[in-house]
């Protein structure tokens, strides 16, 4: 047994946030979350340099084939820095259900091209009703005229407005098991029928929108994977993608932990550091308890996923539903910590705030992913 | 990252597995309560502690020559889940095992290297620990246990306090201040004291469960030979934080094991309990408590493989290791009290009533749980602990 992480991933840790650190700075992160693109084109390239635009995708596809423990890193890196931009909803929601469910063409035109950074996607997969079960999928897609017409409206979709492709989840059939029926399609942007809506968001450096679909046609080819079969691969990459946003928020709350013990030892009042307090050496000490505990959990589903271990889903599900509790819960803490200074626009911790709040309901919040555990513990 | 076993690993379970299988006592009706040894049960406990020593299933990591089977933390994480799995009694010389062998090979001469570890492991003698005083608890530093150097002998007068298993004990690891003078970390020593020398008296002190299983010591006049110190006169601070280093360490194993055992016996509960007439798996309140208490024992699984692979590669434990006990104890304390809210107005009838569920058992281990955020360190002096030593904040 070896649950650590090897020296390449440590040397990959130690490039990305130095990478990180020099590109994507507070004032990076403040400039590109008032604008609609979310990232530069530039940092965007160099993204693609380093290679982690293509990071778990195959070699054949122009990528590095490394794993979810390797993209953990990866993941961390990023949470700490708020990374914003379309990387998540390119590589680990559209690309990665390409990767999954596409076919050997669909793979073949669109993974080197994610992988290089020339495209970016995404998946349209929520609805207004706001349910992560396949009950929530009702999105139709009619056949006609040897393709499909797709009509519906999705709701919480990440950079569609960015995406040159968009996977959309509709329901190609009625049946008494809501898994079956559900089918993927690829639409181009542009296509004839498709509305995107970029949406205000409390977390700026996330970016959603609505997605209209009004009688969208597509051709039979753009189905991605087999027809009313999509589920269990959607559930996959769902569970992957999960994984991935546990890894971002395990780094986004160990920035917020060293931004408030480092704060704690210079802030001074009533004569003393403020970290010589048990007022706040408390709360210091329940916050490293919290992070870590939400790496154990977040690397131990990241290992199941790359050995497609039976208990990967249930590792999934117990990281995320203590990743939403644990970063929610530091992020509050650290501006407590904080005080005044805190709450201010100036201070970064707000970043961090939103993000934890915009992490906590994507992919299903803790109460969603306890239920599931137990569901997964067979109660 | 890697949780597969090698083949002689896998096969070191398997051994294990069906030993368990042969040898667990008939009279162990283990209820799933991760429980602390009772008194009721000592003699049990000691018979099994043998028999796992005669079959080499104890003391793993320690090395060969004084009694042990020099293997790697993996093999006793695997024996571990084993017992887990099997519902096995805990052992009975716990203090023993988990402190004060690991603290005699840390600072040990040969001789007391030679002399105590090996009778530890096949129970024939017993450890407690005298750390605790009346004035100091949580200030540990602050002890007044004196011991003045005699001769050849070091005379020892005071007392000691909240000390599990003295009454059956044969030997105490004893901090006591052998030099005033001295700043108060520094002037302590730790002594190897045999528990038959005149002038101990140990009295018993009930606490809240009704069990007397922890006591009060007094020392009057105690002629201690000056070979029994351990790691040198006035180095009993050091030593002593290695104890307990270890304590957290190696308990751990065992602690979270036996979470485990009482988690699958809540879950257990809940699917035989009634509430409003339907079955507690189906109140939805419960499904998040049970999931998140599951949730909490997987974390502190995995969390302790983060140190052992730590330990397996020769480095320093991280920072995940050092809040292991405390986390243990809040998920501990959690699950007691959930078994409580499961068994709703039955928690109230304790052992002896024929209503009471699982005999009384749960009642038990929720009472004595409220020990576990005081006992071998607060929850707030574990705390400070983190907050100084691994995030650095300043000390008062």
């Amino acid at each position: 047994m070896d649950f650590g992480f090897s020296e390449e991933q440590e040397m990959l840790r130690a490039t990305a946030r130095k990478f990180l650190e020099n590109e994507c700075a507070s004032a990076f992160v403040r400039a590109r979350m008032e604008e609609p693109a979310g990232t530069t084109d530039d940092f965007w390239a160099k993204l693609a340099e380093q290679g982690w635009l293509g990071l778990v995708y195959p070699e054949e596809f122009g990528g590095s084939g490394l794993g979810f423990v390797d993209l953990t890193v990866l993941m961390e890196e990023m949470g700490r820095a708020v990374m914003p931009g379309p990387f998540f909803s390119t590589v680990l929601l559209g690309g990665l259900t390409l990767l999954e469910a596409g076919s050997a063409a669909q793979k073949k035109e669109w993974l080197p091209k994610i992988a290089s950074g020339a495209a970016k996607a995404t998946l349209a997969w929520t609805e207004p009703n706001a349910r992560w079960d396949a009950a929530g999928v009702t999105t139709t897609a009619r056949e006609d005229k040897g393709g499909f017409v797709l009509s519906g409206t999705k709701l919480f979709v990440p950079d569609a407005h960015l995406a040159d492709a968009l996977v959309v989840v509709a329901r190609t059939a009625e049946t008494k098991t809501p898994e079956q029926g559900v089918s993927l399609f690829l639409v181009p942007k542009g296509a004839r029928g498709l509305d995107v809506k970029l949406l205000p968001t409390m977390d700026q450096t996330r970016k959603l929108c609505e997605v209209g679909l009004k009688d969208v046609a597509v051709p039979a080819a753009a189905l991605v994977g087999a027809k009313g079969g999509a589920w269990p691969a959607l559930a996959r990459v769902v569970e992957r993608a999960t994984v991935a946003l546990c890894g971002e928020m395990c780094g986004g709350a160990q920035k917020v932990l060293e931004m408030t013990t480092e704060y704690a030892k210079i802030r001074v009042a009533f004569g003393k550091p403020i970290g010589t307090y048990q007022g706040v050496k408390h709360k210091a000490a329940d916050m490293l308890v919290d992070v870590e505990n939400a790496k154990s959990l977040t690397y131990y589903a990241a290992w199941a996923m790359d050995e497609n271990a039976p208990e990967a889903p249930l590792a999934a599900s117990m990281a995320k539903a203590y990743a939403s509790d644990a970063y929610r819960k530091l992020a509050g803490t650290g501006i407590q910590l904080h005080g005044g200074i805190g709450f201010t626009w100036e201070h970064d911790l707000h970043l961090y705030f939103k993000r934890a709040k915009s992490s906590e309901f994507t992919f299903g919040d803790a109460t969603y992913h306890r239920e599931r555990v137990a569901q997964l513990i067979n109660l | 990252m890697d949780f597969s076993l090698t083949p002689e690993q896998d096969a070191f379970r398997q051994t294990v597995r069906a030993w368990l299988k042969a040898n667990l006592p008939r009279e162990w009706k283990d209820l799933g309560r991760s429980d602390i040894p009772r008194i009721e049960t000592y003699e049990i406990l000691k018979q099994w502690q043998r028999k796992l020593y005669d079959a080499g299933f104890i003391g793993l990591t320690w090395p060969k020559e004084y009694g042990g089977r020099g293997l790697t933390f993996m093999e006793e994480l695997i024996l571990q889940e084993e017992i887990a799995l099997a519902k096995a009694p805990p052992i009975l010389n716990v203090l023993g095992v988990g402190m004060a062998g690991p603290t005699i090979f840390a600072y040990g001469t040969e001789a007391q290297k030679k002399r105590y570890p090996p009778k530890i492991l096949s129970c024939e003698e017993i450890w407690c620990q005298g750390y605790s005083e009346p004035n100091a608890g949580s200030d540990l530093a602050s002890l007044q246990t004196r011991a003045v150097k005699d001769g050849e002998y070091w005379i020892i007068n005071g007392q000691k306090v909240w000390t599990s298993f003295a009454q059956i004990a044969d030997w105490m690891m004893l901090l006591a201040r052998t030099d005033p003078n001295l700043p108060r970390h520094k002037g302590i020593t730790y002594f190897l004291l045999d528990m038959k020398l005149p002038g101990i008296t140990v009295k018993p002190l009930r606490h809240m469960t009704g069990d007397a299983d922890f006591n009060e010591v007094f020392f009057d006049n105690v002629r201690v030979h000056a070979s029994q110190v351990l790691g040198g006169v006035n180095q009993g601070w050091q030593v002593g934080i290695t104890t307990l280093m270890y304590e957290r360490l190696t308990l751990g194993f065992g602690l979270h094991m036996r979470l485990r055992i009482a988690l699958d016996s809540l879950l257990e509960l809940a699917r035989r309990m009634e509430k409003s007439g339907r079955v507690l798996t189906h109140d939805p309140l419960v499904r998040q408590k049970l999931a998140q208490s599951w949730i909490d024992t997987e974390c502190l699984r995995l969390t302790g493989a983060r140190g052992i692979t730590r330990l397996l590669r020769g480095e320093m434990p991280g920072p995940e290791a050092s809040a292991g006990k405390m986390v243990w104890v809040e998920t501990h304390q959690k699950l007691q009290e959930l078994a409580m809210e499961l068994e709703g107005p039955y928690a109230q009838l304790a052992k002896g009533s024929d209503w009471a569920v699982d005999g009384g058992a749960w009642q038990h281990a929720f009472l004595r749980s409220r020990a576990n955020s005081i006992e071998g360190g607060t929850t707030e002096i574990q705390k400070n602990i983190i907050a100084e030593r691994v995030l650095g904040l300043p000390k008062d």
